[in-house]
């Protein structure tokens, strides 16, 4: 693997698809001029986040005609973008297509919908339930959408499929505009606790800290990289908080996107650092998933009840011998 | 350190953002605002000039008969230090139109008239104008409730409904206001001598210092007395909290078909922005 990804940090219309597409192919455009062979888009990025009921307009055949634009242009780039899915037997996912050459290689349906806080996905969306591999002529990726990358489940399949690198599409909302550990810990019995002074950096949302932890830890647990696009721009008083950053299978931040503004990034990921990362520290070769599948195997003997592919549910409430 | 407290580069870089987009996205680039001469709409206004420019931000001044002179005073000093410009309408005649008429008698009443009849000439200029109004309501006085409903309460956006007075202050503070806003006894100055933490019975620092945990951190009443708060003062804010809870949502709509209106009928308000 020797690539050069290119994360576009955008701020996409509320319900507007083909002002985002538009916005999607100008740079998409561009970063195949710079010599891009990856670039990556938030979450929703071709619809905007808090759709509520415009989620039944915007829903699309993941291989349909209002996608053939981005399909061309993977000719040249490989394309990450997300998009809402109205799958065959009409169920609405919050979806991250991978496009190259010419068609969609793969998608990864959001699996931990966001349902706390702010938050109402299950209403709008179908959870996926597959945590596939692209197998891309550029590498190995796993995608994850938001949420997923808070979970370790998908981190953890990933991580025993050797992935190269996590692609992460967010729509990730800034919450919290303390310093740094002051308003989780109130020193509510007047003990004086004391706190970190992190006024020598530039401020950041609690939420973006918080973020910056996890992609620091899914790097260095996975040794590989892992690639954030937070998106931008206000949904009804809900500021997106951009921040988009890459990391390298050491856990060190490669770059990130300042703030608030829309923007680019472009990061080179190689093979070689890769390798030299993973004989340092050999995490994968001493992986026991086995003891994790035995453990597992016996909390999971009943199917979710929700959402088994292809197959009706198993009726929790029939009687079995 | 106060638990409470923010960075105020990074919420004044964020409001400044949200008071630009949201506007934009209303496809408004003009602001007008109440400016009472407190610290509130001082702050909102220094947000609005941030967003918009200084000849783009209209204070306006609308004091009552009885108002303190202090009030009008230091909301042309707010004006003066961030160079936007004002207009005054004295609301004596409009507001005793209605009060003499109807002998409306001393107190409550008669400030929620006034505060009603300042959203009137507020959202009338805002035509004039072609600007939308900014509020300037903040967390504390949201969740106690201590505002006039389509008074004070009523604007097109709102910068400060997620700052507690503390954090209002500190704004304040960074965006370097004039210290005749900052300094003073908070008031919303409806009746002769009135403070505000005089009329709710305690100080806004020991409200926010008690909402912060039992609001944003879902601290429950018996952990909070547990942890030195004074019982009847959890009490009794926690009962404003639920009893004000109808100041801060739309009036409910009887649902009687399957799509009804903000139940299953459901857009952002920047639906297509």
């Amino acid at each position: 693997m020797d690539l050069r990804l290119t994360i576009a940090q955008t701020n996409p219309a509320l319900g507007d698809f083909h002002k985002n597409l538009d916005d999607h192919l100008r740079q998409i455009r561009a970063a195949t001029a710079e010599g891009a062979d990856l670039i990556l888009f938030p979450e929703l990025s071709l619809t905007g986040y808090f759709l509520r009921d415009q989620v039944f307009d915007l829903g699309i055949d993941a291989n349909g005609p209002e996608l053939e634009p981005l399909r061309k242009l993977s000719m040249g780039i490989s394309i990450v973008a997300g998009f809402v899915e109205r799958a065959a037997d009409g169920r609405l996912y919050n979806c991250l297509g991978f496009f190259e050459d010419g068609k969609l290689l793969s998608k990864h349906r959001k699996v931990h919908l966001v349902s706390y806080g702010m938050f109402d996905e299950s209403r709008d969306f179908a959870a996926g339930d597959e945590w596939g591999v692209v197998e891309s002529r550029l590498g190995r990726f796993g995608l994850f959408l938001c949420e997923d990358i808070w979970h370790l489940e998908g981190q953890y399949l990933r991580i025993l499929e050797h992935v190269d690198a996590y692609l992460i599409g967010s729509a990730g909302p800034g919450r919290g505009v303390g310093p740094e550990g002051a308003s989780e810990h109130p020193d509510l019995a007047g003990q004086g606790r004391l706190y970190a002074d992190s006024t020598e950096t530039a401020p950041e949302f609690e939420s973006v800290r918080t973020w910056r932890s996890i992609l620091t830890a899914a790097a260095i647990h996975g040794q590989c990289y892992v690639a954030w696009a937070n998106r931008v721009g206000f949904e009804d008083g809900i500021a997106f908080a951009g921040s988009s950053a890459v990391h390298a299978p050491s856990g060190a931040q490669l770059g990130c996107i300042a703030g608030l503004d829309e923007g680019n990034l472009t990061v080179r990921l190689t093979g070689d650092e890769l390798f030299r990362a993973r004989q340092r520290t050999p995490l994968l070769r001493d992986a026991r998933p086995w003891i994790v599948a035995k453990a597992l195997g016996v909390r999971c003997d009943a199917p979710p009840a929700n959402e088994p592919k292809g197959s009706v549910p198993a009726d929790p409430t029939s009687a079995s011998d | 350190m106060n638990p409470l407290d923010i960075h105020p580069a990074l919420v004044t870089d964020v409001l400044v953002r949200f008071l630009r987009e949201e506007l934009g996205s209303a496809g408004f680039s003009r602001a007008i605002l109440g400016l009472s001469g407190g610290i509130d709409s001082a702050v909102s206004a220094a947000l609005a000039v941030r967003a918009f420019g200084p000849e783009e931000t209209l204070g306006v001044l609308m004091p009552y008969r009885t108002s303190n002179p202090d009030s009008e005073a230091h909301a042309l000093i707010v004006a003066d230090s961030l160079d936007m410009p004002v207009r005054k309408v004295d609301i004596s005649a409009m507001v005793d139109g209605y009060l003499d008429q109807e002998s409306v008698p001393e107190g409550m009443r008669r400030g929620n008239a006034m505060a009603r009849a300042r959203m009137i000439i507020l959202y009338d200029l805002s035509e004039e104008w072609r600007g939308l109004v900014i509020g300037t309501s903040n967390k504390t006085e949201m969740l106690l409730g201590y505002s006039t409903l389509f008074g004070d309460s009523a604007h097109a956006v709102n910068p400060l409904g997620d700052l507690y007075k503390h954090q209002v202050f500190q704004l304040a503070e960074y965006l370097e206001l004039p210290s005749e806003v900052i300094d003073k006894a908070p008031s919303a100055d409806l009746f002769e001598g009135q403070t505000d933490e005089q009329e709710l019975g305690f100080s806004y620092a020991a409200a926010d210092k008690l909402l912060y945990p039992m609001v944003d951190l879902r601290y429950t009443e018996a952990q909070l007395i547990e942890s030195g708060f004074d019982a009847e003062f959890v009490r009794l804010v926690a009962k404003r909290i639920i009893r004000n809870q109808y100041k801060r949502v739309l009036p409910p709509i009887a649902k009687l078909s399957h799509r009804t209106i903000n139940q299953d009928f459901r857009y952002l308000r920047d639906w297509l922005a």
